[in-house]
């Protein structure tokens, strides 16, 4: 039994049903984003990154699982805790370092910082930091894909605690009315910034608020990255063939601060402890050594490739400019003759 | 030559022509299919076009209007209309936080041609959920622009150049103009950046917009009577101001007086007054006025709604309160 508010799940086990290539893509992709988001808050220490800055350190499974999903010509609209999809999407490491340290160089020019995160090439529409903000976004880019006939989906992600605004529910209404190629990611961690689920939501079981709209909801272990990757694929191939939405809640857990500044009051400390032993890297790792998919020298060295990269991103964002202040007003409207 | 068209005529004309002239443009909003448009403005629409470009909405102006932004973002040209601008702020957060940001924010990755359309104002004895008028508020936003066509010129011909900017455009009808009938000009030069001298007069500018400029003109022709020569200049776009016009009609006149409908504080009115005292203040022979809504919510009664309001006998007496 435990005695913590939230228990973990059991620990993700059993054999991970891919190929050693693949698995090690996988856990090469939560290293990145593990290791870039340590050095962030490294660096936040630094004040080289001001502002906001949500990690996702805990939540790696959902994104890395997720992502793996979708195909490059897919539309990906994300919350504020965005990095690790940015850079799963094929975004530059060091474009993204960049834009949190502020320079020209970042993805966004500096304009956006890590909240805000854009990339017209792997077809990222932000970046959103109103709570449920994207969720009519993504309906939109769905609804555009369907009048013009392409085979999309629109992946959209969000946390638990958008499904209390109004926007996660007219949003949910019109894709499954229309029947819209939408994906609806919701990374349930548990809190909406501080409020626990049960504290903000009538109905816990989010896959209900789904499923009333007419709409399949699933729910996946958001800690195992298998887990997470098959529910995922299950959903893309639904929304691509079915063409109508449906609902994923990847259940989840942050193991550092809502942003940097964040006492941690409203959670038990043994929770989180409870819950880091549920971790999606170290578990994956274990259950791949144990099936003799990986060694230690294997996992060191895509460690260190993860470091490696990070290091050149930092490097980079050092070697950044300033965007001059001259050009505050550039696109603040489309430039004539730019392509919107 | 021109011909006689009502100012809904005229919308609807620029509608049609719109979605037949390019795939992308599509229409949504509450309403706007089988019932024809909250004031008729779309009727016959979707029989011509089918359901799929004539899109009626759930009411849920939040999500359509930012789904709206998204098949901008994504490629369409989208008309959102929201029925009126008192249901505008329930989508208030996808306008402000996305629509207008997004360029901006994204570095110049990301453009939203996207056209918003709303009825705005008061007059018709709707009541106070159903009488502001905040054009004024939009106007404030960096990011978007905003017109307001007052003519059945500018009610035809606005839609399509405000299409063809890359950028998000809100496009406020003023709900008493949608019976006036106009001339239309056979031959118009469609122009969303400039504010239009619709009388010409040497003694006092009357500034104007939407709803407001036919009594602007009304109380001209009062103000003619008894001598004074009023220039009225019609704003038409009111996201950015034309200062040049605007200063030039002040400058000339040496008077003038802002009316807009919408709340006299922190309004429109108020930051045209002040545009005008930046750059206008030594042309200036008397202080400024405005004619504004009285700060208090739209009554339904009629006699007290017309108290609330600008009328011409305000414009009037603001005028000749100048030559006192």
């Amino acid at each position: 039994m435990s005695a913590v508010e939230h228990p973990a799940p059991p620990p993700p086990a059993g054999p991970v049903p891919y190929d050693k290539a693949f698995a090690h893509r996988l856990l090469a992709d939560m290293l990145r984003i593990r290791r870039l988001e340590e050095k962030a808050a490294e660096l936040y220490g630094e004040t080289k990154i001001r502002g906001f800055l949500h990690l996702y350190i805990g939540e790696e499974a959902v994104g890395v699982g997720a992502l793996h999903a979708l195909t490059s010509a897919d539309n990906l609209v994300a919350t504020y805790r965005e990095h690790a999809h940015a850079l799963l999407r094929g975004m530059d490491m060091g474009a993204l370092m960049a834009e949190l340290y502020g320079t020209r160089e970042g993805c966004a020019r500096g304009r956006g910082g890590s909240m805000h995160l854009f990339d017209r090439a792997t077809r990222l529409f932000g970046g959103n930091a109103i709570v449920g903000g994207g969720l009519p976004l993504a309906v939109g880019l769905a609804l555009a894909d369907q009048m013009q006939g392409t085979q999309r989906v629109t992946a959209c992600f969000f946390g638990d605690g958008a499904v209390a605004e109004g926007a996660f529910h007219e949003s949910m209404n019109l894709a499954a009315l229309w029947r819209l190629p939408v994906l609806f990611c919701c990374e349930n961690n548990l809190y909406a910034m501080g409020t626990a689920i049960e504290r903000h939501e009538s109905q816990v079981d989010l896959r209900g608020k789904a499923a009333s709209y007419g709409m399949p909801a699933v729910a996946a272990d958001g800690m195992d990255v298998v887990a997470v990757h098959e529910a995922a694929k299950e959903a893309v191939a639904h929304v691509r063939e079915r063409g109508g939405p449906m609902f994923v809640e990847f259940r989840t857990y942050r193991f550092r601060a809502h942003s940097m500044y964040d006492a941690e009051l409203y959670r038990q400390k043994a929770e989180v402890e409870e819950w880091k032993t549920r971790g999606p890297i170290h578990t994956f790792t274990a259950r791949l050594k144990a099936q003799g998919k990986l060694t230690e020298d294997e996992f060191l060295a895509l460690d260190a490739a993860a470091d490696a990269e990070v290091e050149r991103a930092v490097a980079f964002a050092e070697a950044g400019t300033w965007e001059a202040a001259e050009d505050l007003s550039t696109d603040l409207y489309t430039p004539p003759g730019a392509v919107p | 030559m021109s011909r006689r068209i009502s100012y809904r005529e005229a919308m609807r004309e620029a509608l049609r022509d719109a979605l037949r002239g390019d795939p992308r443009v599509f229409l949504m909003g509450e309403d706007v299919g089988r019932y024809g448009g909250t004031y008729a403005v779309s009727k016959g629409l979707l029989e011509e076009f089918g359901p799929e470009r004539i899109r009626d909405t759930p009411l849920a102006e939040l999500a359509f209007t930012g789904a709206g932004i998204g098949a901008a973002l994504g490629g369409m040209r989208p008309i959102v209309e929201v029925m009126t601008v008192n249901f505008s702020l329930l989508a208030l957060d996808q306008i402000v936080n996305n629509a207008a940001l997004y360029r901006h924010m994204s570095g110049g990755q990301f453009s939203v041609p996207v056209v918003i359309r709303m009825a705005t104002g008061a007059g018709r004895q709707v009541a106070a959920q159903h009488s502001h008028s905040f054009e004024g508020w939009y106007a404030g936003i960096p990011g978007i622009k905003v017109l307001a066509p007052a003519t059945v010129e500018d009610a035809r011909h606005m839609l399509a150049p405000a299409l063809a900017d890359p950028d998000p455009v809100l496009i406020f009808e003023h709900a008493a103009l949608y019976n006036v009938e106009g001339d239309l000009p056979d031959a118009c030069e469609p122009d969303i950046r400039s504010a239009k001298v619709m009388r010409p007069g040497k003694d006092v500018a009357i500034l104007a917009y939407g709803g407001s400029l036919h009594k602007a003109l009304a109380a001209a022709e009062t103000l003619a009577a008894q001598g004074i020569d009023a220039e009225v200049v019609d704003l038409r776009v009111l996201r950015p101001l034309d200062d040049a016009t605007l200063m030039a009609s002040v400058a000339k006149c040496r008077r003038a007086v802002v009316v807009d409908e919408g709340w006299r504080s922190v309004s429109l009115a108020s930051e045209i007054m002040a545009r005008i005292v930046e750059q206008a203040f030594f042309e200036l022979d008397a202080p400024l006025a405005r004619v504004c809504s009285e700060e208090v919510p739209i009554p339904y009664a009629r006699h007290m709604e017309e108290a609330a309001l600008p009328q011409p006998e305000k414009i009037v007496a603001a005028v000749k309160g100048m030559f006192a």
